[in-house]
């Protein structure tokens, strides 16, 4: 532990990757909500395999991954809405179309990309140690983006997720917020995956918004809950995988399932003491 | 009294599978209408078209005068079955004040007056006591009352109930109907409903709806027609008017 503190003092590294964690938890806690709340895991899932196509094209073309990931992942938040909402095709298939295409399209890319060969890891499982200023940079452009949406539009959001016949009756274009809200699935993926990489995205947008919804019965309470539970399992994670050197993603995943299971467990006993209480 | 809903010659059907068929139908300012009929007879259908959710395969309708999706900003709406989820971390309070939508400001959170209209239509149903608890907990007829302060909450100038006592005890239905009478002194009421003795004790006009539509006031309701429309005699509950 004070070695990783040291390290946290003199490395810039270190704080670099400090800092990617508190950045995305913010992302991470608000749009994971809405994904837990709306139970649109999978198709968080599909966003985020997706975006390897974009990482590939854009090395294949000696562009910005990161840049590709974006716009792989915008345009897969896109087309999935338009084509759940107008040509009313099965969700779960259409997420996992996208979800192998897309990773078919990145891995046909990477390896027609000449010179020193990918390396694919990083892109699979993140690699926090190496995010970069303008990474972090980036990182705060989306999490403003995502904080201000969410602020101007929270009541429409919150008809949307939570009953879409009447928030269209209220006049709410439940299109246009659906599509929206997917672009913010779509970019929170994008911060995420620099950190745990884009298998483990799908964890990290869940984990620390469900463990919240086990105690707070209350979107605005499960927001803040959740980017401090995210916040708590990035940092404590990184923390668990410094001394040990092992891979920091997947620490951070594994103890976000630790907390994961805890809460549940937690609630559950919470519930029968309650019980208890009320019999007696 | 002037006409608000004008339903001309409508008809639809799911799938080639005809619902309503040539329906017309006037519905006046002031208006306490019962819309009755046998299962599967089209009455919820007829709603949907009424708010726009469906669209006619023939004919129009039109609420105050404009299309439905035009025009039914000015209705509150009181469904069947709540499309939501219970599990839903939301309080009671929050789901009448997304009523509001449409009617207050469009950016960030709601304004002090959207949380006393709020308030007082929590107060109108008499559920303002439980305004902080969690939809999860809520028996059938706090449900039912928390839909209809939801729809009261847009100040609307129809009403428009979809078999608003189904899930209820008798007690809470005798009430949420005094409440609607209420309510009729401002505002025009549709209330769709199996209960067809029950209904008729409050409402002016009873459409009967079996694919088609035949209107009758209350006074014309006898065994008759009620055996026409359901197939078989019903037992009729006595009720003074």
């Amino acid at each position: 532990m004070t070695e990783f503190l040291s390290a946290l003092a003199n490395y810039t590294f270190m704080q670099h990757a400090l800092m990617a964690c508190i950045l995305s938890s913010i992302g991470c806690g608000i749009i994971g909500t809405y994904v837990v709340v709306k139970r649109i895991g999978f198709l968080a899932g599909g966003i985020a395999h997706t975006v390897l196509a974009g990482m590939g094209i854009a090395y294949f073309m000696g562009g910005s991954p990161l840049l590709g990931a974006v716009i792989a992942a915008l345009f897969a938040a896109v087309f999935i809405s338009f084509i759940k909402l107008r040509w009313k095709q099965q969700e779960d298939i259409l997420v996992a179309a996208f979800w192998s295409v897309g990773m078919a399209i990145g891995i046909l890319f990477i390896s027609r990309t000449p010179g020193y060969s990918v390396d694919l890891m990083s892109f699979l499982f993140g690699n926090i140690l190496l995010v970069s200023k303008s990474d972090l940079i980036l990182m705060m452009m989306l999490d403003i983006v995502t904080v201000g949406i969410v602020f101007l539009f929270y009541k429409q959001f919150m008809a949307a997720v939570f009953d879409e016949e009447f928030a269209r009756l209220r006049g709410i274009r439940i299109e246009v917020y659906y599509t929206l809200l997917m672009c913010m699935v779509a970019l929170t993926v994008v911060l995420l995956i620099q950190i745990v990489g884009l298998i483990l995205v799908i964890a990290l947008l869940i984990f620390p918004a469900a463990c919240a919804a086990q105690f707070f019965h209350s979107i605005f309470k499960m927001m803040l809950a959740a980017t401090a539970i995210c916040l708590l399992a990035t940092v404590s994670g990184l923390a668990i995988a410094y001394q040990p050197d092992l891979p920091a993603g997947a620490t951070i995943i594994v103890t976000a399932g630790v907390f994961y299971a805890v809460a549940i467990a937690s609630s559950r006993l919470l519930k029968q003491l309650q019980k208890k209480s009320v019999v007696n | 009294m002037n006409p608000i809903i004008e339903i001309d010659n409508v008809s639809f059907s799911y799938s080639h599978v005809p619902v309503v068929r040539d329906v017309n139908l006037v519905i006046h300012e002031g208006e306490f209408l019962g819309v009755i009929g046998p299962n599967a007879g089209g009455k919820s259908t007829l709603l949907k078209l009424i708010l726009g959710l469906l669209r006619p395969d023939a004919g129009e309708i039109t609420v105050f005068g404009k299309s439905p999706d035009k025009g039914r900003s000015r209705i509150g709406y009181v469904p069947q079955y709540p499309a939501f989820s219970r599990d839903f971390p939301i309080n009671v309070c929050d789901v009448v004040l997304l009523g509001r939508l449409g009617e207050t400001r469009w950016y960030g959170g709601y304004t002090q007056e959207d949380r006393e209209i709020a308030m007082d239509a929590l107060k109108a149903v008499e559920i303002d006591n439980i305004w902080n608890q969690s939809i999860d907990s809520l028996s059938g007829g706090q449900l039912q009352r928390m839909l209809i302060a939801r729809a009261l909450a847009s100040k609307p100038e129809i009403l428009i109930l979809d078999e608003p006592t189904a899930n209820i005890d008798v007690r809470a239905e005798e009430d949420i109907f005094a409440l609607l009478k209420q309510y009729n002194d401002h505002m025009t009421i549709i209330v769709v409903s199996h209960d067809i003795g029950f209904i008729s004790g409050y409402v002016d006009r009873v459409a009967c709806l079996n694919q088609t539509l035949l209107c009758h006031t209350t006074s014309e309701i006898n065994g008759k027609t009620i055996e026409e429309l359901y197939g078989a005699p019903v037992r009729m509950i006595q009720h003074a008017h």
